[in-house]
């Protein structure tokens, strides 16, 4: 089963580096426990684009498909065998990323 | 058999088995809506079946094998529906949970599913009545005031979100039990709570469908876990308060205060055996929780057979204790009210007062104040908390309460 943990934020501040170092062990963790899958930061929303091509012409709008006040800024992918332990896992990343999360399984 | 007694019989194992049928059909099945629907399908064939064939030697059997059939049918014509056979992606446990001796009860896994603390709390409170204690949709809707169909979909949610993201169908590890325990704990003295003190115009103030089925939960977890303090702290503190249900609001419908209850009808066995539970958490020698601590208080006040012999510095005192494990604001209120009693209304004052900040929305926050100025002759400032009290209190019982006393004010 694997789940998508996604870091939130409200702040354009980049983790520092501190949280950085942290976010590595949390990492190295997760790798060496096999529920690592995949892992990422991304930049903030006003650098997306979105693209719509179901009638036939792709359209690009600039900016993000929804403007909030909080929003994406990363994410895990994690192996877990179910919501508990899920759960305790996203409990460990959001104290290393010192970043709310949100647990959502996937399908 | 009597009719009479047919229908009594299957009340019986409604209250006796519905969470053991739901509990073993969720475990073989792996699906809770599978599970509740057989179950309540078997049930409503036990009402047809029962009265012409006789009450079958062990009812519980009897509605196991029965709902089980019922599953397997509805699996089996969903199947031929085609495109379903998805349904089946059972409810996780490859996990067997550690020997627990007495916790190893099929029931426990269900109880613990369904308070999950990634439901949200009123969620929680819906499909334990709904899963463990077998009321109906309606029922639990009439109980809280909302709805049916917002309990219908606050259940199929959940379910839903259960099969999602795989919530586990388990007892927690050691490790995690106490905490957990606390979260069902938390239902069921919410369910407790909502109905001794009932929310809502036109509403009987005092619930006791909620309060008996809360105590009747409660009982069943204590029968699980018998070793648990906090277990037996909140079964001894309903069972001290519900004691004095009778007693708490007065023909006229109007709250009458612990001080002006009549002692000599609250419920002599409830008391007896919250004071033995007390007394049986006292000789565990274990630093007691929130629950013990409240239930010892429940205990000092009905160990007092005329209130002017309560003994106001053992309820201080076990109040200071509950502030270092909770320090909310109501704690802080409801100490402030023995300090009333101990050490004179001016004193209680000064420290209500001192809650206005965090309290200020709280009807018995204004309740509480208006009475210690009553008490010190401020009459004026306490009519104006009396208003206060009276616009921000829900129950009807206790508007009746605030509303002849701010008159008495004169």
């Amino acid at each position: 089963m694997q789940y998508l943990v996604s870091v939130i934020t409200d702040s354009p501040e980049l983790a520092t580096a501190d949280e950085m170092a942290t976010i590595d062990v949390f990492n190295d963790r997760l790798q060496a426990e096999g529920h690592w899958v995949f892992a990422g930061g991304l930049a903030v929303p006003s650098a997306a684009t979105v693209v719509d091509n179901r009638g036939g012409e792709a359209m690009f709008t600039d900016g993000p498909f929804l403007e909030s006040k909080e929003y994406l800024i990363g994410f895990w992918v994690m192996e877990a065998a179910d919501l508990d332990v899920a759960l305790k896992l996203a409990a460990e990343g959001s104290k290393a990323c010192n970043r709310k999360v949100e647990v959502r399984p996937f399908l | 058999m009597s009719l009479a007694g047919v229908h009594e019989a299957v009340t019986r194992a409604h209250h006796e088995e519905w969470a053991r049928v739901v509990a073993a059909l969720t475990r073989r099945f792996g699906d809770l809506d599978i599970a509740e629907e057989a179950a309540a399908e078997a049930f409503a064939t036990a009402v047809q079946r029962w009265p012409a064939d006789g009450v079958p030697p062990n009812p519980g059997a009897w509605l196991t094998t029965t709902a089980n059939r019922k599953a397997i049918d509805r699996i089996r014509r969903e199947n031929k529906l085609g495109g379903k056979q998805k349904k089946a992606q059972l409810l996780y446990d490859d996990d067997p949970p550690e020997p627990l001796g007495a916790i190893e009860d099929e029931r426990l896994r269900l109880i613990f599913t369904c308070c999950h603390p990634a439901l949200a709390m009123e969620t929680r409170v819906a499909l334990t009545l709904r899963m463990v204690g077998g009321l109906t949709v309606p029922e639990i809707a009439r109980a809280f005031l909302v709805q049916e169909t917002t309990v219908g979909q606050r259940i199929t949610r959940a379910k839903a979100k259960i099969k999602a993201a795989r919530i586990p169908y388990r007892v927690p590890s050691a490790e995690d039990l106490p905490a957990r325990v606390c979260g069902v704990l938390a239902v069921l003295f919410l369910v407790f709570n909502e109905g001794y003190l009932a929310t809502g115009p036109g509403t009987d103030p005092v619930r006791h469908d909620l309060t008996a089925e809360a105590i009747r939960l409660t009982r069943l977890i204590r029968a699980l876990m018998p070793d648990d303090g906090e277990v037996a702290g909140l079964l001894a503190l309903m069972l001290l308060t519900e004691a004095r249900r009778t007693a708490r609001v007065s023909a006229d419908g109007e709250l009458v205060t612990l001080v002006e209850q009549d002692r000599g009808t609250w419920d002599a066995a409830l008391v007896a055996e919250g004071h033995r539970l007390v007394r049986e958490r006292l000789a565990a020698g274990v630093a007691p929780g929130r629950y013990q601590i409240l239930a010892a208080i429940s205990a000092v006040h009905t160990s007092a057979r005329d209130v002017r012999d309560t003994d106001w510095s053992q309820v201080v005192a076990l109040y200071d204790q509950l502030v270092r494990i909770d320090p909310s604001p109501i704690i802080a209120l409801n100490r402030a009210i023995a300090v009333a009693e101990l050490d004179g209304p001016e004193v209680a004052l000064a420290a209500v007062d001192r809650l206005e900040h965090k309290l200020a929305g709280y009807h018995a926050y204004h309740a509480t104040r208006a009475d210690l100025l009553r008490r010190l002759g401020r009459s004026h400032e306490s009519r104006a908390a009396y208003d206060k009290a009276i616009e921000l209190a829900g129950n009807t019982a206790e508007t009746a309460y605030l509303t002849r006393r701010r008159a008495q004010l004169g």
